[in-house]
């Protein structure tokens, strides 16, 4: 359904991408895992058919997004990074307007219109203005968007930034519903999100595709072990030596009153390690897992994975 | 429906929305109001100045002496107030990155400009035929001939059009409204001051050269009542030529 290959993209003599390959087939969800400036909306915008790429080549449902923009935008629903929309108007003007531009019948449109409402639960909020809706609504409105042709790929810049935790929730959920016929994509900065909602998913940093695999094996990879930090009031010297003589204990870094203990995965320590503290009277401040952070995986990836598919 | 005339709708909607178009409107129809008012008194003022002096009332040209007058005086402030109904237009697209859902749909970026320029041209029109109610008042109390005052409002009409292409070329160059109107008024009123520049240097190429960009002449002529194929080729080929660069403009954003 989509094939990208060796795409590259510059900016001036700023590379935004280099030599990116993905490809999908109908009905997979991928998810664009990345840090911000790794050129996930760069990828993105070249998909929709809207920012021509330097090199290489973008094809959706074997229309070439260069040669062919207007079988592409047909077939893609996108949702910019910042919802694209005409806060003056309510939900359904600005709808109406959406489903003209994307060449909907007239006599279509008004089904089309509630179909959406509907599955994007805004019928009540239909005759808004959409300044005066709240952000989880705003987002709503955008998928909606993207949404209203009925398109069978869909394309999604960070669709849950910025959103409280219930919302994003809700969103999440929403994108789960929305595949099974469709091909979707999504981008994202945030790991569990990625593995939330994404079957597969497509690490990529500073412009490179640094892994690609399915969310399993990925988090297979990625979690060899945990890490609980450990938070002290009165560190003594030996504290280092105890804990590592626990049994399941990996490592033991230091930094300042705070221990970063690394244990082997699917043992949860937290109990052994709080006993100790307290049997020791180190006067025990805080203890907490540490979940792993984009900047863990990267160091991961290119440290235990040299020589895979880490360098291009 | 075609994407041309779901943009003009939506554009036209906005204008009807928004404060600015109806503000610009008044002021307009307030300024030319006030200019009429003026006009006449001003020929009145000489008819009577004329019955002293001669002794009887001569036949006052109304063409002459107040609508004509009128028409030069409407052309300056259409120079003021035109760029300011084209500000928003891709400006405010660009800063609500709302650009983005335009050009990733199944819309050519000439569906959009030319949208954008029909729904100005529209509000446009709608305001000089709300303008036209002068002469129409007039008309039941005075003597004065209707063509010259069409093939006017024809050149108002022409004239607002390139004045409105170019505001729009204005707001493609960037997303400050306050940016692109200062950029379509200089632009406007450079191309205002050839028109003076051509007589500065008559009779020498370059002043032709000068007099013939100016939009100045053209819309002399049809003011006069002549309505000649080279005025209107002019004003119509410099609508479609800066339509076409702001296309351009908007094209290479895209690269970007
Ligand atoms: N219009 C532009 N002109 C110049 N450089 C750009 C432009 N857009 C993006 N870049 C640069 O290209 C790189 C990739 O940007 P891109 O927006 O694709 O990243 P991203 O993964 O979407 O990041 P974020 O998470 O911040 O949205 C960045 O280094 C960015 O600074
Ligand atoms: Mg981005």
């Amino acid at each position: 359904m989509i094939q990208v290959e060796h795409l590259t993209k510059l900016y001036g003599s700023k590379t935004a991408i280099a030599d990116v390959s993905f490809s999908l087939e109908k009905g997979e969800v991928l998810a664009f895992l990345g840090p911000n400036g790794a050129g996930k909306t760069t990828t993105m915008r070249i998909l929709t058919a809207s920012l021509p790429a330097t090199s290489g080549s973008a094809k959706i449902a074997g229309y070439d997004c260069f040669d062919q923009p207007k079988e592409v935008k047909r077939l893609i629903g996108y949702l910019p990074e910042i919802p694209p929309l005409y806060t003056e108007m309510t939900v359904t003007e600005y709808l109406t307007f959406v489903g003209r531009i994307k060449g909907i019948e007239p006599e279509r449109l008004p089904v089309a219109l509630d179909q959406v409402l509907e599955r994007m639960s805004l019928s009540e909020v239909r005759g808004r203005l959409i300044a005066n809706l709240s952000r989880g609504f705003k987002q709503r409105v955008g998928l909606a968007q993207a949404l209203i042709h009925d398109p069978p790929i869909l394309i999604l810049d960070e669709p849950t930034v910025g959103l409280d935790p219930k919302q994003i929730i809700e969103i999440r959920q929403l994108i789960r519903d929305l595949a099974g016929a469709r091909t979707i994509i999504l981008s994202t900065h945030i790991l569990p999100e990625a593995t939330a909602v994404a079957k597969r998913v497509v690490i990529i940093n500073d412009g490179r595709i640094v892994a690609e695999d399915t969310q399993e094996q990925l988090s297979a990879r990625l979690r060899r072990s945990e890490k609980v930090s450990l938070t002290l009031k009165r560190s003594t010297p030996d504290v280092r030596e105890r804990l590592l003589a626990l049994p399941g204990v990996l490592s033991v870094r230091q930094e300042g009153h705070t221990f970063l203990v690394e244990t082997e995965l699917g043992r949860d320590l937290r109990e052994d390690l709080g006993r100790v503290a307290v049997q020791n009277d180190w006067g025990l401040l805080e203890l907490k897992l540490v979940a792993m952070t984009l900047e863990d995986v990267f160091l991961r990836l290119t440290q235990h994975e040299e020589g895979m598919e880490t360098q291009p | 429906m075609s994407p041309v005339g779901a943009i003009v709708r939506k554009e036209l909607r906005s204008y009807f929305v928004s404060p600015v178009a109806y503000v610009v409107a008044s002021v307009f129809l307030l300024l030319t109001g006030l200019l009429s008012f003026l006009a006449i008194a001003t020929a009145s003022n000489r008819s009577m100045q004329l019955l002293r002096v001669q002794g009887s009332l001569p036949e006052l040209n109304l063409n002459e002496f107040v609508f004509r007058p009128v028409f030069y005086n409407m052309a300056v402030i259409l120079l003021l107030v035109v760029p300011i109904l084209t500000m928003r237009l891709f400006a405010e697209e660009k800063k609500l990155k709302t650009m983005e859902l335009l050009v990733t749909s199944p819309v050519t970026i000439t569906d959009i400009v030319v949208g954008k320029f029909v729904a100005a041209l529209t509000v446009f029109a709608g305001m000089l035929a709300l303008s036209a109610v002068a002469p129409v008042a007039l008309a039941p109390f005075a003597e004065f001939r209707w063509p010259p005052i069409l093939t006017a409002y024809l050149g108002i009409l022409l004239m607002g059009g390139l004045f409105l292409s170019a505001g729009l070329l204005g707001s493609s160059l960037t997303e400050n409204q306050i940016i692109a109107v200062i950029l379509s008024f200089g632009a406007l009123l450079l191309f205002w001051l050839f028109g003076w520049a051509g007589q500065v240097f008559a009779g020498t190429a370059l002043g032709k050269v000068l007099s013939y960009l100016s939009p100045l002449d053209h819309f002399d002529q049809l003011v006069k009542g002549l309505v000649a194929t080279k005025d209107l080729v002019y004003f119509v080929a410099g609508i479609v030529f800066t339509l076409f660069l702001t296309h351009r403009v908007i094209e290479s954003q895209r690269w970007r």
